[in-house]
């Protein structure tokens, strides 16, 4: 059995590399992006779009990540829309922690205080100027350790992938025990290599916020 | 050419009610993308407050007016609709020899009134992720385009003024709010404004740090800039103001010389009011 283990580590990990690493990144490059843009529509209460917004966060909240990974890869099709696994996924994690991490967004963007704003206008700054000058460096300092949360989350949901056929960590792991029959050892061999990839990630988040605050001790 | 060169004529503002959130739709946005009544959104419901009933304010060139009054009379809101972080619901501003409707300001013309004056906050509002020099040279780099060189050139001199040069690499929170408040008077400086309001600039500061705001400001008031400050300062109304508006209860209830405001109270409302803040102070 512990050859098993020492075989396998190196057939999940190779898929963690390829598969599960590059589509946490993709998609919460993506989703930080669909999520700036969603609250900022929020904060500045743009008609329509915000509510839109409001829809999107309400819908993707609302409803599991597996079953929304099956109507975009199972689903679509139906309406003639066929996309491979990866895309798939990518798609559906972005979109999926687009809408936590909008929720991050705003509500650091809603702590930002409100008389900066005020000052920009009365120095003559446009309000765009002042949101991208003034306003979304603080609050993105202030949504680094929620948004730390939601990467890490991601990684790990990224395990359902396996669901819609993409070949990553999980997925690996149950191609080799339904050759060895050693569901308890993989499993939990496999479930170590997240803890793993999670440790390092909280690691980053720890460096991270202590470059944070040592430039906080001067910026407060 | 007279000398006065800003007025603000028959000023209401209401708070809460149909009105003020009932604008135009257009206008709501346009006020949104200035900033205009930013804050001042509320919901819509049926009794309005008005707190501003039709007041009529006149600045000469070179002159310093103190507004004073009793908390709630509205002396803020003034300051804040003169500058558009409130929207007058009604109102006209006759500012630099050009005449426009406070309600129905465009975005165009807020954002010319506001090249123009320059507005100092009771609580700073120093942009905290910038430094001293940042503070002062963000509206000079992004909001005028001038060449950073040329900006530091003139944010240093500013902040030389206040005595505020020395710490020009600092942030924000390093500073005492003393000093927060002469970079903000720095910034406020810095884009030449030809008028600059002062919302109790004071209020927030303990005794010893509001005389080296009030000293800044004296110095600019000798160097003959326009000034209007909401205060709560006597000595500086009685000893550095040309004239005082007293308001109450959303009114202009006197205006006069500073001297004559102290030295011959119009009425017994000003004398008992002269006594408080005396008495207080």
């Amino acid at each position: 059995m512990w050859d098993i283990l020492v075989n396998s580590f190196t057939s999940i990990l190779i898929p963690g590399l390829t598969a599960t690493i590059p589509l946490t990144v993709i998609s919460f490059a993506i989703a930080l992006v669909i999520a700036t843009a969603t609250a900022l529509v929020q904060f500045a209460g743009v008609p329509l779009l915000k509510q839109l917004a409001r829809f999107y966060i309400w819908v993707v909240r609302g409803t599991p990540l597996l079953v929304q990974l099956y109507v975009v890869f199972y689903g679509l099709p139906d309406l003639g829309v066929l996309l491979d696994p990866f895309p798939a996924a990518v798609i559906v994690f972005s979109i999926n922690t687009g809408a936590y991490a909008a929720e991050s967004i705003r509500a650091a963007l809603e702590a930002v205080p409100r008389g900066q704003i005020e000052a920009g206008y009365c120095v003559g700054m446009t309000y765009a100027q002042v949101m991208r000058r003034i306003v979304l460096p603080q609050a993105m300092r202030t949504a680094f350790p929620p948004l730390s949360n939601e990467l890490i989350a991601l990684v790990k949901d990224t395990s359902l992938a396996a669901n819609i056929t993409v070949l990553e960590m999980l997925m690996a792991t149950q191609q080799i025990i339904s050759r060895t029959y050693e569901a308890l050892p993989l499993y939990l061999e496999v479930a170590l290599i997240y803890l793993l990839f999670s440790t390092v990630l909280t690691w980053l988040q720890h460096v991270g916020e202590k470059k944070l605050a040592q430039r906080g001790a001067e910026r407060g | 050419m007279s000398k006065e060169f800003f007025r603000l004529e028959g000023v209401r503002k209401a708070f809460g009610g149909t009105d003020a959130a009932g604008m135009p739709r257009e206008e709501a946005a346009a006020g949104r993308a200035t900033g205009a009544g930013f804050g001042s959104r509320r919901k819509a419901n049926a009794d309005a407050v008005e707190v501003l009933h039709g007041i009529d304010l006149a600045v000469n060139r070179g002159d310093v007016v103190a507004i004073l009054g009793p908390s709630g009379s509205g002396k803020t809101t003034l300051l804040r609709c003169a500058n558009f972080l409130e929207r007058a619901n009604v109102g006209t501003m006759v500012f630099d020899g050009e005449r426009l409707d406070m309600h129905r300001a465009t975005a165009r013309q807020i954002a010319q009134v506001r090249r123009k004056t320059a507005f100092v906050f009771q609580d700073y509002n120093l942009f905290r992720n910038r430094t001293v020099l940042g503070n002062v040279m963000e509206g000079l780099v992004t909001a005028r385009n001038m060449p950073k060189g040329d900006a530091r050139e003139k944010a240093v001199a500013c902040l030389e003024r206040v005595g505020m040069a020395n710490r020009l690499d600092a942030y924000p929170v390093q500073l005492s709010g003393g000093q927060q408040q002469r970079v903000a008077i720095a910034r406020a400086m810095a884009t030449d404004p030809k008028i600059v309001f002062f919302d109790e600039p004071t209020s927030a500061l303990d005794p010893e740090l509001t005389s080296e705001v009030l000293a800044a400001m004296r110095a600019l008031a000798d160097e003959g800039m326009t000034m209007v400050v909401v205060t709560h300062e006597m000595s500086f109304a009685r000893n550095v103001a040309d004239r005082v508006v007293f308001m109450e209860d959303g009114r202009v209830q006197v205006q006069a010389s500073a001297r004559e405001f102290f030295d011959h109270p119009a009425n017994d409302r000003v004398r008992a009011f002269l006594r408080t803040v005396e008495g207080a102070g």
